[in-house]
């Protein structure tokens, strides 16, 4: 039984961070319809700038983290501006390339200024973060994701729900020609979009960073750990994302404790098939409305 | 002169020329209507107008658009929405998974105040039919709906000039006659300037005040709405009437066939 | 005897049928001949070791990718599991040729039927999936095969791989790069034809139907699902024949190669070179396998020089860099892909000088 109870806490807290690394992601595909297949790379680039900031250039640790998201809110803006902007109004598939072009970029850029070892970020969490609630203790690191997801989801909610800026890509998701004939700013809702991406992006690969180490691989690798978990949620929610994500940890904690730990990474898209086979648009994902 | 098109011909991806010559003047306040067959070039000239050319990889290549004194051809479609021309685009674009309300929120991105209380009850007031789904998504509406809400959407710009792409598109005739009748209202009641394309070319000219004909990239006629109705041409051609007036058998019709005469 | 055609100077189709030429003049038809005349008798008597090597990459290359553009860029299903079904071919091959010593003419195409196999089976939730989410299944089926290949150990004998034979036909042994070249050609020049000929039967045009607007085509009466179907096999026929002829090319096979990465270079492939065009198929193989070569050829250069070992760099991460970039500004500057470049220089030059 307690085998059970530390797969379970394993698992939600795998798939909390699946889930908050999943965001992002749900970003970009509501207001544009794009898979991000970059997406692990802007993890690992977020984790890696802090990563500089806090060691090599001796910043105070929070100048550090705010200076960080600046970069990479910024970041996600320039990557938006370059490559993206000349392909509005293509057909999504030559977009989607691109960004797997982009992936393979990001990833030898990286690899040639950091090298593929393992880095680790200095201990700087404080201790009141760490909550004792029963027996159990929860790692100052996961209240801070948990605090981090909360806030994410409650913002975003709002967000696409009561702000001009959210209905604008929402409306340029739905449909661009007649965004554009309004004179919605299709450009600044895609390069706004890609920024709060990039963001939210490099908070989950510090976050990542934190626990498990700063590695191009591992971080790229939990780039397409999100495609299970965002289309088990639905693409475009972006709290099915979450929901998604501590579906999959649980699935594959579940199954490394009890069957195999080699099928850890199998499982989960086994499911994914027969879910989708139950729910063709994930489980809170929006049913696409087809009129002839 | 609110908008005047000076001769412009337009082309699509540097080989297909779609335009050739085309001249228009649109007077503040006045409803002008542009008839013409599919593929005449009325769409492309609203879009030449609106800068949605853009995306369609077209551009305006010789001659210019004016819009209250401003040369604007060629220029984005952010740029010219924010002048105030708003283009109602042709077959009911609506935002399928956004509310009808989200849908009208949407209008006011061109504007520069983002204040919509009011505005909403002025669109609510001339489409009541619009209220009771104010909360469903528009891709569950149906086509009438719909294209009030695409009118209503492009009002809330609270545009100068607006242009409307064929609105009776696939709707019962009693239906066209409701938006017709609301499409008058809106220009006598707010002084909206409309530039109207449709193939229904007894409706439009019932509204309009003045009309131009378009065939093969060219304005091949023109004049008040009144005259173009009694145009024997325009009656054989547009108005499905003949020439002595009345409908006729079709027997006398092929024994006596006009042919148009403008090529 | 019939009229030639050479060069029209505008629409001449009097009849439907003559729209479904393949070759719209003569003209066509006899370069045709003439490349491949050529590509059998000049290229591998021109060409060194190395070169021949990288062409019969090229042509394997492209057996897969005119496969994955019958589903992709025909039938509009995109499928991120080729590189899957790709291997799925070659470990039909070699199983087949280890355990029952199967002859290659048998085995290739076994190997073949087994990927179609595979891909029926992936493209089932094409049932109930549509554009993105199926992807995302396609990739499920990646990941999926995947594993089978690395642990279903009595057939694919894991990570120790499967040595192959050598193979032959009819007593005739085909050993070395100028004997797979001929294999090679031959199998891509006829699935070439094939392919090509498909989509003028009703079957193509029902893909057709389908990616452009499938409950359109719904409506005319194709039955999607089965088409669909139909489609996700027999484009993984096509990956497994020419898995099943890699196989035998490089001797000796385990399942690392088949991974995602692979899925993704094919579909680099199909877009680079222009979806929903045959030819096109052809030109992405040429230029994504060229391009990988070409930055192998390079970074082993640079490695070489003293300069870049001492500085401890390691070039392998800047050849993944060039080859992102690479495919980023291809996008970029012609998302239509090699085929439409092609197609702008021959009517450029057939207009010219007056472009409209």
């Amino acid at each position: 039984m307690d085998f059970f109870v530390q797969l379970l806490v394993n698992g939600l807290s795998v798939g909390f961070l699946y889930g908050i690394s999943a965001m992002g992601f749900v970003m970009i595909f509501k207001s544009s319809s794009v898979l991000n297949f970059a997406h692990g790379e802007l993890l690992a680039i977020g984790a890696y700038i802090f990563l500089v900031l806090a060691t090599e250039a001796h910043l105070p640790i929070y100048g550090a983290f705010i200076l960080t998201m600046l970069a990479c809110f910024s970041l996600g803006f320039i990557v938006e501006k370059l490559f993206l902007r000349p392909l509005i109004g293509e057909p999504l598939i030559f977009v989607i390339m691109l960004t797997v072009g982009l992936a393979a970029m990001f990833k030898g850029l990286i690899l040639l200024i950091w090298g593929g070892n393992l880095h680790t970020f200095p201990d700087f969490l404080p201790e009141w973060l760490t909550l004792t609630w029963g027996g159990a203790t929860v790692q100052p690191v996961y209240t801070l994701a948990l605090v981090a997801g909360v806030t994410f989801l409650a913002l975003f909610g709002l967000f696409f729900k009561f702000s001009s800026q959210g209905i604008y890509m929402r409306s340029v998701a739905d449909n661009q020609r007649a965004a554009l004939s309004l004179g919605v700013n299709v450009k600044n809702v895609f390069a706004l979009s890609w920024a709060i991406a990039a963001l939210v992006a490099g908070l989950s690969g510090i976050i990542l960073g934190i626990i498990n180490g700063v590695n191009v691989h591992d971080l790229s690798a939990i780039g397409l750990k999100v495609f299970p978990v965002v289309i088990l949620g639905g693409l475009d929610s972006i709290g099915g994302a979450i929901v998604g994500g501590l579906i999959i940890g649980l699935l594959e904690t579940l199954t490394g404790g009890y069957i195999s730990p080699s099928l850890r990474d199998v499982v989960p898209y086994i499911v994914l098939v027969v879910i989708l086979m139950l729910k063709p648009y994930g489980l809170f994902g929006q049913v696409e409305i087809e009129r002839v | 002169m609110l908008l005047k098109v000076n001769n412009i011909s337009v082309v699509y991806s540097d080989v297909i020329q779609i335009l050739k010559g085309v001249s228009l003047n649109v007077e503040k306040g006045k409803i002008v209507s542009l008839l013409g067959s599919n593929g005449s070039g009325k769409t492309s000239t609203l879009k030449a107008i609106s800068g949605l050319l853009k995306p369609e990889n077209g551009k305006v290549t010789d001659g210019e658009i004016i819009f209250q004194e401003r040369g604007i051809h060629n220029q984005s479609p952010e740029a010219i929405t924010r002048m105030g021309i708003i283009q109602v685009l042709e077959g009911r674009q609506p935002f399928k998974y956004l509310t009808i309300e989200e849908n009208l929120r949407v209008g006011t991105a061109a504007r520069r105040d983002r204040s919509c209380r009011q505005d909403l009850e002025m669109v609510y007031h001339y489409f009541p039919a619009l209220v009771a789904r104010r909360r469903s998504k528009a891709g569950y509406c149906s086509g009438g709906e719909l294209q009030m809400l695409v009118i209503g959407r492009a009002l809330m710009a609270k545009p100068e000039l607006l242009l409307l792409d064929e609105p009776s598109l696939g709707l019962a005739p009693l239906i066209v006659k409701e938006i017709f009748g609301i499409i008058k209202k809106i220009n006598e009641e707010q002084g909206a300037t409309i530039v109207l394309v449709e193939q229904n070319a007894n409706m439009a000219l019932q509204i309009a005040h003045y009309g131009y004909v378009m065939e093969n990239g060219k304005i091949v006629m023109e004049g008040q709405a009144e005259e173009l109705v009694e145009n024997p041409d325009i009656k054989e051609f547009y108005l499905g009437v003949g020439a002595a007036g009345g409908a006729r058998a079709y027997r006398d019709v092929k024994s006596y066939r006009r042919r148009k005469r403008w090529f | 005897m019939r009229k030639w055609i050479f060069h029209p100077c505008g629409n001449f189709h009097e009849r439907y049928e003559t729209q479904l030429n393949v070759y719209e003049t003569d003209y066509g038809r006899f370069w045709t001949a003439v490349g491949i005349v050529l590509l059998f008798t000049a290229v591998p008597l021109v060409s060194s070791h190395y070169l021949l090597y990288v062409v019969n990459s090229i042509g394997i290359a492209a057996i897969a990718a005119i496969g994955l553009n019958i589903l992709v860029g025909y039938t509009g299903q995109i499928s991120l599991g080729h590189g899957a079904f790709f291997g799925v071919g070659a470990y039909g091959a070699a199983y087949l040729a280890t355990r029952w010593g199967a002859p290659l003419l048998v085995s290739v195409p076994a190997a073949g039927l087994i990927a179609a196999i595979a891909g029926l089976v992936f493209g089932l939730p094409s049932s109930r999936l549509k554009g993105l989410y199926l992807t995302i299944a396609t990739l499920a089926g990646q990941f999926i095969i995947e594993y089978v290949l690395i642990h279903w150990e009595s057939v694919t004998r894991g990570t120790m791989g499967i040595t192959l034979p050598t193979a032959g036909i009819f007593g005739l042994e085909i050993a070395g790069d100028r004997a797979f070249f001929y294999l090679i050609f031959t199998l891509l020049v006829a699935m070439l034809w094939f392919a090509v000929n498909l989509l003028r039967t009703r079957y193509g045009r029902a893909f057709i139907a389908i990616r452009d607007n499938d409950r359109a085509a719904e409506g005319m009466g194709i039955a999607i699902f089965p088409y669909k179907l139909l489609a996700f096999a027999i484009s993984s026929f096509y990956a497994g024949v020419a898995g099943a002829v890699w196989a035998y090319y490089t001797i000796s096979i385990t399942a690392e190669p088949f991974n995602l990465g692979l899925s993704v270079e094919y579909i680099a492939m199909v877009i680079i070179g222009g979806m929903g065009n045959m030819s096109g198929a052809v030109f992405g193989a040429v230029f994504i396998t060229g391009l990988n070569e070409i930055l192998r050829w390079g970074t082993d250069l640079m490695m070489n020089m003293g300069f870049v070992t001492q500085m401890g760099l390691n070039m392998a991460p800047l050849r993944e860099f060039v080859f992102g970039l690479a495919i980023v500004l291809f996008i970029l500057f012609e998302p239509r892909g090699l085929a439409e470049v092609w197609r702008i220089v021959r009517s450029s030059f057939r207009l010219w000088p007056f472009s409209y």
